[in-house]
């Protein structure tokens, strides 16, 4: 049995059927991240910890107290912070750190106990290679080495979440984790033939998850389908006392509209999404879109209009100043938020220094990437006596005109549908040299994140080098739900989700 | 932005940078402070920074919780990561002669 391509809905029924059992799956995926080392998708595998709580699972299920996801295996991005696995955000200056308590998502997904008694029952396979903290958009700032894509190994997993999607995408995984401030979840999911979505703001705790941009940062799914992303979605959400961002109404079945047609009396089987107006922004199909991006996504907005959506062009104007905006605000809040790294109580310590101050500067000066130290720098910039308003307030009163673009467009529409990216993934070392032009390639993914609207990636296709071509459906506020369900129908229709890479075994 | 520029913001941000570092650094953030620029061309009269994007939505009600003790003692488990330690205090460099 090919597990690594078993959607997890059916794991799940196979599980309850007992025609295996935890222990079996988790051994199954383990054995497989050993033979898959050169993806360099894991940082931390502890496979004596994955055994036991697999084997907590089959309990729980022997004993008749297993829900949907119970014994299902999982990989979880570095960023969070996860009890018996190092939780390093990929960067030196945390390497070997243990943390004494879970993330909040870990929490939710994994095996309830008595200081967690919902948790989902999921069994954690390792932890994730990702961009330093973060940051980056191609997996190549971790301090651990890059992750190569499973369908090509000279070219970036995308990032941060890299890890996670080369971590699904080479069957390492059946789905992971990941976080998304810029784009983090959607574009590796993109360039790795993936599904991913990023909530929005406020839907999933950020309780132990290491801190980047905070008004930014959410943590959602990566997997092989919308269905999977769905049932570990509702897994993942909820409201957090922990959390003062956590939103009350949190937690929901994001899976309830799947499998049913958009507008409710609608009995057109063939038509599923009729009623449905899907807005297509001019903005992110002018200049610089890579023309077999583009004609890919033009066929998945077609394919869209055969199941009944209606297509109207929406204009979202501020789109290419989302890139200056988010490379202020993001920086400004990551300046701030990796102050705590000084090698006091956590994390690594210079061996010589002359007196605190310098502690603070040798430590820090060590432990961090080139990427980090740039944005540290930019964000303490940015923030400076002097520059505050020309930059930091400017950016966040254009933040607002952002969100309220989208208001504009969502008059006309329900969904927002376009590209990921401007193109597939690129060459490893193509870009790492200039991070101006790093920085461009997330234009059509920021936007939604200084907003904190729901946004999803889905595979549609496959460029002349057979790399996958990732479409983006952004909705308004809350809306997870019905994204899904319009990538559920659009899988239906469609098998670009179900290839396999040829270089995975 | 110059070169004294980048060594002001590195010590503010508590990083050295060797001369060779500063002058490979520079253009970077040249480069990223032109692209900045580009907001200086909207017209934002009026209208208020947005801090966080749910309020652009709603007021946020800021849920306050029962005034109680919540969490049990983790000393322990909090001090192993401690580059130095001492009975269950961090030690750092000497600061007050």
């Amino acid at each position: 049995m090919s597990w690594q391509n078993t959607p997890i809905s059916l794991m799940a029924k196979a599980l309850a059927a007992k025609e295996v059992s935890s222990t079996e799956l988790t051994q199954y995926f383990l054995d497989r991240i050993e033979a898959g080392k050169q993806w360099n998708a894991y940082l931390d595998v502890n496979t004596h910890l994955s055994l036991e709580q697999a084997s907590k699972a089959d309990k729980l299920i022997s004993t008749g107290k297993a829900g949907k996801l119970t014994g299902i295996p999982i990989a979880h991005k570095d960023v969070f912070v996860t009890r018996g696995w190092k939780s390093t955000a990929a960067s030196k200056i945390l390497a070997g750190y243990e943390s004494p308590f879970d993330a909040t998502v870990v929490a939710n997904l994994g095996i309830p106990d008595e200081s967690n008694p919902h948790g989902a029952g999921m069994v954690c396979l390792g932890k994730t290679n990702m961009d330093e903290f973060a940051m980056g958009s191609s997996n190549e700032n971790s301090a651990y080495g890059p992750v190569l894509n499973p369908w090509n190994p000279a070219y970036v997993a995308g990032g941060s979440s890299g890890g996670s999607a080369a971590a699904v995408a080479a069957g390492l995984a059946p789905i992971a984790t990941g976080t998304d401030t810029g784009g983090s979840i959607r574009q590796p999911a993109a360039f790795c033939g993936l599904t991913g979505i990023k909530p929005s703001y406020g839907r999933v705790s950020r309780y132990g998850i290491i801190a980047y941009a905070s008004s930014l940062d959410q943590a959602g799914p990566i997997g092989k389908s919308a269905e999977d992303c769905a049932l570990v979605l509702s897994a993942m959400s909820s409201h957090d006392q922990r959390d003062s961002t956590s939103l009350a109404d949190s937690g929901e079945d994001y899976g309830r509209y799947l499998n049913q047609n958009w507008q409710e009396g609608n009995t057109n089987a063939a038509k599923p999404l009729e009623g449905l107006r899907i807005g297509l922004p001019k903005e992110f199909f002018s200049e610089g879109l890579a023309s077999d991006v583009s004609k890919s996504v033009g066929e998945a907005a077609k394919t869209l209009e055969g199941l009944g959506a209606k297509l109207i062009e929406v204009s979202l104007p501020k789109t290419k100043l989302s890139i200056p905006v988010y490379y202020v605000l993001a920086p400004a809040e990551a300046s701030s938020n990796l102050s705590r790294f000084d090698g006091v109580r956590y994390g690594h310590r210079a061996t010589e220094y002359k007196d605190l101050g310098d502690m603070y500067q040798k430590s820090r000066t060590e432990g961090f990437g080139a990427e980090v130290k740039r944005r540290i720098m930019i964000g303490t910039y940015v923030l400076c006596h002097g520059y505050y308003d020309a930059y930091y307030l400017q950016a966040q009163k254009i933040r607002r005109i952002i969100a309220a673009d989208f208001q504009a467009a969502f008059k006309e529409c329900d969904v927002i549908l376009g590209p990921v990216a401007p193109d597939v993934a690129w060459r490893l070392g193509e870009k790492s040299k200039d991070p101006v032009q790093m920085y461009l390639e997330d234009i059509y993914t920021l936007s939604t994140n200084l907003a904190g609207l729901p946004a999803m990636s889905a595979p549609c296709g496959f460029n002349a080098n057979d790399l996958p071509i990732g479409m983006q459906l952004i909705g308004n506020y809350f809306s997870e739900a019905r994204l899904l369900q319009v990538a559920h129908e659009y899988q239906h229709a469609t098998d670009w989700h179900l290839r396999q890479a040829s270089g995975v075994a | 932005m110059n070169l004294d520029d980048v060594q002001r913001i590195a010590h503010l941000s508590r990083l050295e940078l060797s001369q060779a570092e500063a002058e490979a650094v520079l253009p970077q953030l040249q480069a990223i402070f032109s692209l900045v620029e580009e907001m200086q061309a909207v017209d934002t009269t009026g209208l208020e920074p947005l801090a966080h994007p749910i309020l652009f939505l709603r007021d946020l009600a800021q849920p306050l919780r029962v005034d109680q003790v919540s969490e049990s003692d983790h000393r322990t488990e909090n001090m192993k990561s401690a580059p130095a330690q001492l009975e269950g205090y961090f030690l750092v460099p000497k600061v007050i002669e």
